[in-house]
């Protein structure tokens, strides 16, 4: 397929376990997928899925037992010059799900937002390092002055646009979300939300957003994956992909989505996924492309009928 | 919905609920005044703070010891509850008559005893089974909640569950106390979607068996879309609006449950931003004035800052503690989404009475 997008993140056949290597556990199976310049990428599964691990691989903090990372063309997965692993931190940075717990309580926001600017070979002076941490707070909505306080003094949401502003010092090109507003309350996440997307337009920032909550996937991503037990069961386009979705682990999900909406909420009708309806003993599934941007995870019988219900 | 749920079970009437902090007072509860019925499962909605599990607790005596009630009263059963101040008091309620499941299954169960200890705990002390036969229902219990192999269940911990299963462990416990009321303290916020509906599915399995009443507590409204029959939206201590589950979707008035319904992603068009409520909830610190969203409401009254609005009825069921509803007051028009919803509702309520006739 020729595509005129530019590839930011190519992630290929990554494999991620952990435990010893004799009984080793594994967390991502065998998982492929590219992330565009400019677009928001969703990664949805539940719980245990391997979904942040995946998101944590990317920022180097699980390593690879397989497979590997390509960011702008280049690897950027297992051993690194200490340069190119400088370059890498600054240009891929994470928000992280809680901002309760992933604050520290013992420093001031000032130190918090400024910390990636302390690391080696990045020295500026006190005076451009209060400017930087000012403007990165003003830009996630929040008063400069707010540097000299403490993160306990701030409510949920104010602390996660103190996450967001950690991100941005640094001024990446891709961030990986992980969970960004599942700890929030429905009326701060709105903002939280509205934050993101104007920081994405102001600055043309690639977003690996993780999630379980599709209605907000659904919002705020362009293409979304679908996670299951560390394998992608399926991916494609967020319509696309909520209009036909073709894995029945995906059917499953979408069916079980809360709808706001009384009505059609008890008129939903509940898919179960039932993993033993794969018959892979002899026919192993294969990650395919069933319509142009849309893969899918099966093996040939099954594609067939994949095909089958595209074409209806 | 049907008209026989006219029997009220507990009935909350002006309850002020404060705590000391540091010589400081918060005012948790403001004045709410709640009628639970036989047989409904009412939703509370609201934010983290709006008080909402603080009024739940206040049933089953269950506050931290720096609360008190100020005044105001519980009637259950031909008891005020509010009266009520020690543990053994609350013995005879606790488990007996108000069962709780709290929103995380990893710690509400104990890690050091197996499960069937657990729930056979509860069987001893409220059914009255000693040995064997405790054991037994203890098992019953835990195919009941949908647990395959209990025989073989009943001897693991906690840890060698799923979040799901345990979640069913958690409702297994409480409904082998034979409450009259249970409430669910965000039952299902710590699990995946799929095993979600499952978890709410079986609250209402347990509701229909043992003619249960049900207190939701949540902030997602997908699921008290599914569950309730009532809601009740409380912001800053009080209680704002409260109607029929449909009422409150598809004909809502006061302006924080506009604000709430319209900040929904699932509403939202791709591209644009999404309806965001701007500020913060009160310090519920200092004195509320007025109507306590008014500071975050663009369209507020002036009198909203100044009086705490009655409660005003919209229809029997449905009221809401707005000026808005006062019919002095001007025409202000709900936002878009909030209108997109009204027609929703209306076109969706002729084409299920088609259907009912046809």
């Amino acid at each position: 397929m020729a595509d005129p997008r530019e590839k930011m993140l190519e992630v290929d056949h990554i494999r991620v376990q952990f435990g010893k290597k004799r009984h080793p556990f594994v967390a991502v199976r065998d998982v492929s997928f590219d992330i565009y310049k400019g677009e928001t990428f969703g990664l949805v599964g539940e719980s245990g899925s391997g979904k942040t691990t995946i998101g944590r691989a990317i920022i180097r903090a699980n390593p690879l037992a397989a497979g590997e990372i390509r960011f702008e063309g280049q690897r950027i997965s297992g051993r690194l010059s200490a340069a190119r692993d400088r370059q890498v931190t600054r240009d891929i940075q994470m928000i992280f799900q809680d901002p309760m717990s992933s604050l520290n309580e013992r420093a001031k926001v000032g130190y918090i937002v400024a910390e990636g600017l302390y690391a080696p070979g990045r020295h500026c002076s006190e005076e451009e390092r209060r400017q930087k941490v000012a403007k990165a707070l003003s830009d996630v909505g929040l008063l400069p002055e707010f540097a000299s306080r403490f993160p306990h003094e701030f409510s949920g949401g104010q602390r996660q646009r103190i996450g967001i502003a950690r991100a941005l010092i640094l001024e990446p090109k891709l961030i990986v979300a992980d969970e960004p507003i599942s700890a929030l309350d429905v009326s701060i996440r709105a903002q939280v939300l509205n934050l993101l997307a104007a920081l994405q337009k102001e600055r043309g920032l690639t977003y690996l957003f993780i999630a379980h909550d599709l209605s907000v996937v659904r919002f705020i991503c362009d293409r979304i994956a679908v996670i299951h037990k560390g394998d992608i069961v399926e991916l494609a386009e967020s319509e696309q992909l909520f209009a036909h979705p073709l894995h029945p682990y995906t059917q499953a999900l979408l069916s079980a989505i809360p709808q706001p909406d009384p009505i059609a909420e008890r008129q939903k009708k509940l898919l179960v996924y039932d993993p033993s309806c794969h018959d892979y003993r002899v026919d192993k599934p294969v990650w395919t492309e069933v319509e142009p941007g849309h893969f899918v995870l099966g093996n040939q019988r099954e594609l067939e009928g994949y095909r089958k219900m595209l074409t209806r | 919905m049907e008209t026989q749920q006219s029997e009220v079970l507990l009935s909350i009437r002006d309850l002020h609920f404060k705590f000391t902090l540091r010589g400081q007072v918060l005012h948790a509860i403001r004045g709410i005044s709640l009628d639970v019925m036989r047989g409904e499962s009412l939703a509370i909605v609201g934010e983290s703070g709006s008080g909402k599990s603080v009024l739940v607790k206040t049933l089953m005596g269950l506050n931290d010891q720096n609360g008190f009630i100020e005044s105001g009263q519980i009637l259950y059963g031909g008891r005020d509850l509010a009266t009520l101040h020690t543990d053994a008091e609350w013995q005879s309620i606790r488990g007996r008559e108000i069962a709780m499941v709290l929103q995380d299954p990893m710690t509400s169960l104990n890690p050091l005893k197996t499960i069937g200890w657990q729930i056979r705990e509860a069987v001893e002390l409220h059914q009255n089974l000693h040995g064997e036969a405790a054991r037994k229902a203890a098992c019953e219990m835990l195919a009941e909640v949908g647990i395959s192999d209990p025989e073989r269940r009943y001897k693991q911990y906690p840890h060698e569950f799923s979040g799901g299963m345990r979640q069913r462990v958690v409702i297994a416990i409480a409904m082998a106390c034979r409450p009259k009321i249970l409430i669910c303290d965000e039952p299902t916020t710590a699990l995946d979607v799929t095993i979600q509906a499952q978890i709410l599915g079986l609250i209402k399995e347990m509701q229909k068996k043992y003619d249960l009443t049900t207190i939701y507590i949540t902030h997602d409204l997908g699921v008290v879309a599914n569950v309730a029959d009532r809601i009740a939206v409380m912001y800053a201590g009080d209680i704002v609006e409260i109607g029929r589950c449909e009422e409150v979707f598809y004909d809502p008035r006061h302006p924080y449950t506009w604000a709430l319904l319209s900040s929904l992603p699932q509403l939202g068009v791709k591209g644009q931003p999404l309806y965001a409520i701007q500020g913060t909830p009160p310090n519920l610190f200092h004195e509320v004035k007025g109507d306590a969203f008014a500071p975050r409401n663009p369209q507020a009254l002036k009198i909203d800052f100044v009086k705490r609005p009655p409660m005003l009825a919209v229809s029997p069921t449905h009221s809401a503690r707005t000026w808005l509803l006062d019919p002095r007051a001007p025409k202000v028009e709900p936002p878009e989404h909030i209108r997109a919803l009204r027609e929703r509702g209306r076109a969706l309520r002729q084409q299920g009475e088609v259907t009912s006739h046809g």
